[in-house]
């Protein structure tokens, strides 16, 4: 026999490892994000990540499935009045909250003013048109608008329709983020920042059949892959958002499963057409002319392979070609050069040239990179400009720009990618876009609930807003997640956002 | 002496006042709003507006100034606008995580680059020589981030032997600590090794020529006790200095290797909040670490002053 020394150098190493790693609970389920969450109210917060551990820890009045239909959640049923200038909703009854206090018709006035009244709240935008709140009775409360607002429902599948314990609310005031108090399937137990959100079993949960943990934990992991690695080594056992490149080999691997859902926001770039004087100063900003040879010098497919690896799907609007508003009547226009050229001719501008503004993003930069390449056939000339996000913020609000690359998360209502970037004057009209017709075309598509009329209107917006050009719309990003191929019962909502509900690891 | 240590504890004030106006200062170079990067996605022009007024962006600049350093002063560092949490426990949150991992990493300093230094020095222009040169450039020219990935798929991802990110707390798991802690604290410390190496070679080199190390030698002192005992004695001095000097860099935050291991310590701390332009985080943190090392100076002063007699004259 012959003496290995790393065998016994491994060995006490290996043991410590096992002890170490073996106290990790079959009941939990431990989810790697992307970002660490800002502040846990519902009222307050703003990030995306924020919502994927919303979605486990608070209840909405309404839900989305996977084809963006609105189903019941602590709303079981709503009616619209005639006039849509009021909206009935029935409450789930035997719902409490996780501090015991009950989820009824008076909680749900509560927390719809609280969206609306508490300072610094993101909600009150969203809720808007809602101008008082009513208890008919125990179980049934009236939203009274102040205009008919169809996205009032959609608006209440997120963190608009999500509702707080009254009683924790009003005694934790401003600091309630800090040990939120709602209604979902788990509920808080503990938050070191930018370390771990652990979350527990609630007891008393209305639909407690569906829920198969005992535990959740949401870990911040920035690095896509070390994310991965964590996958891999069965530190946890869901990630979002994997690097696009990593799909190909992992989907090989059968100890793991990969989801991808289409996005319902969108990558385009801003240009700037009457943001600022700067706009005027160059031909892309000044002429819809040169923006359409710009977006015919575009492939986005081959955009979509290059900078995605193929994770995205092409499209021209602000909603997917999947989605059931899309403008039919405003087709995605191919990649035509001889077209561009002409276009630019007739335009009088040889050689345009305009800078093209990113933030660091290693995606969002690949893609300037791409767009400065490929639209040169047609002879353009573009410079790149990589900002830091803040600061790419500021210079975009302050009109400082000519081209932005911008992406948008989305909302399950079009009315969420469109009304505040096509709006004159509207808080994220980067582009400085204004246009009577739009405008009122878009307050149109608010009141009308009509899902055919609605449409017709939205054709008319996508024809006006497609031909001015403010946004270049260039592809919907998958979500991509990777996950422990035991896990059975995940749903992909293209809201991207995990529902823990329902999911169950196998033996 | 008392009069010396009354002295330098008076001067520590005006130093601490300069440092939190350059703080602060240096912060509103920042471009970018901080309202608006707080207000999120949605841009709402109520919230951008609530959040100017809380944090004072309408105010002149001393203004703001004044109302933070009443804050500090009074012991409230003010709390981080994006999760709500008070900026004081965030800071004592982080602080053993950080002390931690800087305390292992520089016992992995240590370990490696002192015996590696000591080694190259006795053996100069040998094998051994050659070796350590070899580890000093490697380690100095080794990029944290890429040693670390690189670490994570051999340990974590293909042998499975250590978690690969996060952080365990030693309350609730000793063994789970030092597994989470391993690979960072190595990544730090090599690369601080190689310096120490540097330094231990050369500095060891200087003295082993000099007369009283001869003069042991011609005693017929054994090589072993010459240059443990005589030599390695007198080049630690600067070795201790540069040591100190590291350990100080180190309990500021190491950005990159906790970003890479999720390790939550001061550095991932301040690297989120300047993006995210939480400005009480940043302002606090920086303060905090500059007062640890004025005191951590203050007190290295006081100790010469103890090791060396004549100073007390």
């Amino acid at each position: 026999m012959t003496f290995k020394p790393q065998k016994y150098l491994l060995l006490p190493l290996s043991l410590f490892m096992a002890l170490s790693q073996g106290l990790a609970s079959a009941q939990t389920l431990r989810i790697g994000l992307a970002e660490d969450p800002d502040v846990l109210d519902p009222t307050l917060a703003r990030s995306f990540v924020g919502r994927i551990v919303f979605s486990s820890l608070c209840d909405k009045l309404f839900d989305i499935d996977e084809k963006l239909n609105i189903l019941p959640q602590l709303a079981t049923s709503y009616e619209w009045s005639a006039d849509s200038k009021a909206l009935t909703l029935k409450i789930r009854q035997g719902v409490t909250f996780h501090d015991g206090e009950k989820l009824d018709a008076a909680a749900v006035k509560f927390n719809i003013e609280r969206h609306k009244n508490l300072p610094g709240s993101n909600r009150r935008g969203e809720l808007a048109p809602v101008a008082s709140v009513d208890v008919i009775d125990a179980n049934t409360v009236r939203l009274n608008l102040s205009a008919p607002f169809a996205p009032l429902l959609a608006q209440l599948t997120d963190r608009a329709g999500m509702m707080v314990s009254p009683k924790a609310a009003q005694a934790a005031g401003d600091k309630f983020g800090s040990n939120p108090v709602c209604s979902g399937p788990f509920k808080f137990a503990e938050r070191v920042a930018q370390d771990r959100i652990v979350l527990e079993k609630f007891a008393n949960y209305w639909n407690k059949d569906a829920v198969h943990f005992d535990k959740v934990t949401y870990t911040p992991i920035p690095d896509a892959t070390v994310r991965l690695a964590n996958l891999k080594s069965g530190q946890l056992d869901f990630i979002e958002r994997m690097a696009s490149n990593d799909v190909e080999n992992l989907m090989k691997d059968k100890k793991y499963k990969v989801s991808r859902i289409t996005e319902i926001g969108y990558q385009g770039i801003t240009i700037n057409v009457g943001k600022s004087e700067q706009a005027k100063k160059n031909p892309l900003g000044r002429d819809a002319k040169v923006r359409e040879a710009f977006e015919l010098s575009l492939d986005r497919q081959g955009l979509a392979q290059v900078v995605m690896d193929n994770e995205a799907l092409v499209g021209n609007q602000w909603v997917a070609p999947t989605n059931s508003y899309y403008a039919k009547n405003v087709p995605m226009p191919k990649r035509d050069i001889e077209k561009a050229k002409a276009l630019l001719k007739e335009a009088g501008v040889v050689k345009p040239s305009f800078t093209l503004m990113t933030t660091t993003a290693s995606d969002a930069q690949r893609l300037a990179v791409v767009i400065q390449a490929m639209t040169r056939d047609a002879g353009f000339d573009v410079k790149i400009q990589t900002t830091e996000f803040a600061t790419s913020l500021n210079m975009a609000d302050k009109g400082d720009f000519e081209a932005y690359v911008l992406a948008w998360s989305g909302r399950p209502d079009p009315d969420g990618n469109m009304f505040s970037f096509h709006g004159c004057k509207q808080p994220l009209n980067y582009a400085g876009y204004c246009s009577a017709e739009t405008d009122a075309l878009l307050n149109q598509s608010r009141a009308e609930r009509d899902p055919v009329k609605r449409k017709k209107i939205m054709e008319q917006i996508s024809a006006q807003v497609l031909k001015d050009r403010p946004v270049i719309y260039l592809y919907h990003r998958n979500w991509l997640w990777a996950y422990n191929g035991k896990l059975a019962g995940v749903r992909n909502i293209p809201d991207g956002l995990l529902r823990v509900s329902g999911l169950k690891m196998a033996p | 002496m008392t009069s010396y240590l009354v002295k330098r504890l008076l001067s520590v004030l005006p130093t601490l006042l300069l440092v939190s106006m350059l703080i602060f200062g240096l912060q509103q170079l920042l471009p970018g709003d901080p309202a608006k990067i707080l207000a999120g996605e949605e841009q709402d022009p109520n919230v951008v507006a609530y959040l100017t007024a809380k944090l004072h962006l309408d105010e002149p600049l001393p203004v703001r100034y004044g109302y933070w350093i009443a804050g500090v002063v009074q012991g409230d560092l003010g709390e981080s606008v994006r999760t709500q949490l008070p900026v004081l426990s965030l800071i004592l949150q982080k602080l053993p995580v950080t002390a931690e991992l800087a305390f292992l990493a520089m016992c992995v300093a240590i370990v490696i680059g002192i015996p590696a230094g000591i080694a190259s020095a006795v053996g100069r222009g040998t094998v051994w020589d050659y070796a350590a040169n070899v580890f000093a450039l490697w380690g100095l020219s080794t990029p944290n981030f890429w040693l670390g990935i690189l670490m994570i798929m051999l340990f974590s991802v293909h042998l499975g032997w250590l978690p690969a990110s996060g952080f365990v707390s030693p309350k609730e798991d000793l063994l789970g600590n030092l597994a989470s802690m391993a690979m960072p604290a190595f990544v730090l410390g090599n690369a601080i090794a190689a310096v120490l190496m540097r330094h231990t070679r050369s500095a060891m080199l200087q003295v082993m020529q000099s007369d009283y190390v001869r003069t042991a030698r011609a005693k017929g002192l054994d090589e072993r006790t010459v240059i443990l005992k005589h030599a390695l004695r007198n080049a630690l001095t600067p070795i201790i200095t540069l040591g100190a000097l590291e350990f100080g860099t180190l309990l500021s935050g190491a950005v990159l290797t906790e970003q890479v291991f999720t390790i939550p310590g001061f550095g991932k701390l301040i690297l989120d909040a300047v993006f995210n332009r939480d400005y009480a985080v940043v302002q606090g943190v920086v303060l905090f670490t500059a007062t640890t090392y004025i005191m951590l100076n203050l007190m290295a002063d006081m100790a010469y002053f103890w090791v060396n007699p004549r100073l007390r004259k």
